[in-house]
């Protein structure tokens, strides 16, 4: 792919203030992370919740104060931009909230939320009734829809609307936060279908952030698995669903259910629980679940390696196919 | 021995704009000892369902037929609150999607736990060791030093493994689960559901599973109740309803799940069309204004027809296996 990146994130942290008066400390939620975003691409985050994505969103669109790292748009620095200069950034970057109903004001039509962009943003000389209709067009909504109000939509209509808003001021990145959770599997097409649809036709680059993997399978270019706040692998969509070089990418590729009652599963399980972010271990921070973990991984925490556009922090990384040792004995005996 | 039958029960809110018809006609049985599915679209009247058996329906819901029998004995759609509420925990216990919403975030894990034993006769001592055993049971570690802490000490799914700890230790003869796993990331929720399957078996108890995950459902399920705005469409086993769908709509939801595709396609297949109103329910089959096999009988109220082996579809062509092939 050629690299025309208009989203850059570099050594990215958030941090959280946690703990009592005269003893505080800090929590990172996202502990430096890199990525770049393409014109036109589609980008997948994916997680646990608590892993950290949506804080992530939340410090590219500004939502969020970041601590450490450094936020390119469109070949300008826009971490260090206050409220006022962060405005016209945000025409060019949406952000599409994970709760559709929710981010809809339940008094407000849905041609007046559609076109709440352009009030917020002070464009005039723009007749709102035709830009409703042509936004509700785009996202294969009846123009009629502009005189409901929220609660009279169904969910994936719901979605829709928040897509208008999403690409009422021509952006050029859409930030999308668990488009689909909450929908069933027809509705959900509907919905990736449209983001895709736009995407060509408008030339959007996108961030999706989902933990279902299935879709990311289906829509991503690339792909970054999150765990503890950073990125543990990340790279080509293709090739990191082939052949998962780091093991907690392996382990959640294994476990994804699919929908055959007589599939038999051979899965990588992951003993112990995912650890505290306030005791972060040592190490290797995924050595306390990882199937692989050798004694270096306990003290030695792995550098990022980035080979052919694929990062990986890890310090065994696995081959195609590989199976934990404890597996291997198994099918051995 | 039938844990639940719900037998042709109708359901309607009054509305502004006239009372809308929520549950229809709505019919299938949860056996002991047995994992039913409900799958279905955000809509479809799944948490509606749910609470027409829990006797919390909306003020303005009421049930206007059909009966809800529990343990071949209890009628709830009749039962006085104070006989519901007898039941509601101990006999029927529920797990939510958002775990925090079932703990108090002030109130440590163990005393929440001795406070559900309410009614046992128990000594305080013996509680707390049954608190223990409970939490074992759900593989959080340590667990004596577990019931000094509190939710917001534990990640999210021990916080799901605790509340399912807390709806089972009364050891219910129905467990209502509703999206326990939405929250969770894959290996999680592999973990959670094979926990759940797990104790279902050791305290012998039904669970009625509510989940659009369809993987999941034919991972964990023994029945699928397939429901489509505020109908059920069709029910049987999971390999009947997986391996053999007979109502349109089922086959072309299989068709539509990603997991399913295994070419990687940018275009999803999708059912195209909109569910109906139902404040003005078609006379005839829910489905037809979206189905690709609808012909002229349509109009009319379809049958449930029953194909064998409890396998049953509320459809006129639901003799012959559902066409597939993938639609755009």
């Amino acid at each position: 792919m050629s690299s025309d990146p208009i989203l850059k994130v570099e050594d990215v942290q958030v941090s959280f203030p946690v703990g009592r008066l005269g003893r505080k400390s800090a929590i990172l939620g996202v502990a430096g992370v890199n990525f770049e975003v393409n014109r036109g691409e589609t980008f997948a985050l994916v997680g646990e919740s608590g892993s950290g994505k949506t804080t992530l969103a939340r410090a590219v669109n500004g939502l969020q104060e970041i601590s450490a790292g450094i936020i390119t748009f469109e070949d300008q620095r826009i971490d260090t931009l206050d409220r006022k200069a962060m405005k016209p950034v945000r025409k060019r970057m949406s952000m599409m909230f994970q709760d559709p109903v929710g981010s809809l004001s339940p008094r407000m039509t849905v041609g007046d939320l559609v076109t709440e962009p352009f009030r917020i943003h002070g464009i005039e000389g723009r007749n709102l009734r035709d830009e409703a209709a042509r936004l509700l067009t785009l996202v294969g909504l009846p123009t009629s829809f502009a005189s409901r109000f929220p609660h009279q939509l169904s969910g994936g209509q719901a979605r829709r609307v928040g897509v208008a808003r999403a690409i009422a001021l021509d952006p050029a990145l859409i930030i999308a936060d668990e488009p689909t959770a909450g929908l069933d599997v027809s509705v959900q097409g509907e919905v990736l279908n449209l983001l895709n649809d736009l995407r060509e036709r408008l030339g959007l680059a996108m961030v999706i952030i989902t933990h279902n993997l299935h879709v990311v399978h289906h829509v991503a270019d690339r792909t970054a698995v999150m765990y503890l706040g950073r990125f543990v692998e990340a790279g080509d969509t293709e090739e990191v669903f082939s052949a998962p070089q780091h093991p907690y990418t392996a382990a959640l590729l294994s476990a994804n259910p699919e929908p055959d009652p007589d599939k038999t599963h051979d899965r990588i399980t992951l003993p112990a629980e995912v650890p505290s972010l306030l005791a972060r271990p040592a190490g290797c921070e995924f050595h306390t679940r990882c199937p692989w973990a050798q004694s270096r991984c306990s003290v030695d925490a792995p550098e990022r390696q980035v080979t052919n556009g694929r990062a990986v922090a890890c310090h065994f990384p696995l081959d195609p196919g590989a199976r934990p040792p404890d597996m291997e004995e198994q099918a051995a005996s | 021995m039938t844990t639940l039958r719900i037998d042709n029960l109708n359901v309607s809110f009054s509305t502004e704009a006239g009372p809308l018809h929520a549950l229809k006609n709505v019919s299938f049985d949860v056996p002991e000892n047995r994992i039913v599915g409900i799958v279905g679209e955000s809509g479809c009247g799944k948490s509606t369902l749910i609470n027409a058996i829990l006797g919390l329906l909306a003020d303005n819901g009421s049930i206007d037929g059909g009966s809800i029998l529990f343990e071949g004995q209890d009628e709830l759609t009749t039962l006085p609150p104070s006989r519901m509420r007898d039941l509601r925990g101990p006999r029927i216990a529920t797990v939510f999607q958002d775990p925090m919403g079932a703990l108090n975030p002030v109130i440590s894990v163990g005393k929440q736990m001795l406070n559900i034993q309410y009614r046992s006769p128990l000594s305080k001592d013996e509680k707390l060791n049954r608190a223990v055993e409970m939490l074992e049971l759900v593989r959080i570690p340590d667990a004596r030093a577990a019931l000094a802490r509190y939710p917001h000490q534990f990640s999210g799914g021990m916080k799901q493994r605790i509340a399912i700890a807390m709806a089972l230790m009364m050891e219910p003869s129905l467990l209502i689960a509703d999206e326990p796993t939405t929250a969770l990331d894959a290996t999680l929720e592999v973990t959670t559901i094979e926990l759940l399957k797990d104790l279902q078996q050791k305290i012998g108890c039904s669970v009625m599973f509510i989940s659009h995950h369809l993987g999941v459902i034919a991972e964990l399920c023994d029945d699928v109740v397939v429901m489509y705005a505020g109908e059920v469409v069709e029910r049987g086993t999971v390999r009947q309803i997986f391996q053999d769908p007979r109502h349109p709509y089922t086959a072309r939801l299989l068709e539509c799940d990603p997991a399913r595709q295994s070419e990687r396609t940018r275009h999803l297949p999708t059912i195209p069309g909109e569910i109906p109103d139902l404040r003005a329910r078609p006379a005839g089959c829910i489905f037809a204004n979206r189905c690709n096999r609808v012909s002229d009988v349509c109009s009319a109220p379809p049958p449930d027809k029953d194909i064998g082996d409890g396998h049953i579809a509320r459809c006129f062509v639901a003799d012959t296996p559902a066409e597939t092939g993938v639609t755009a």
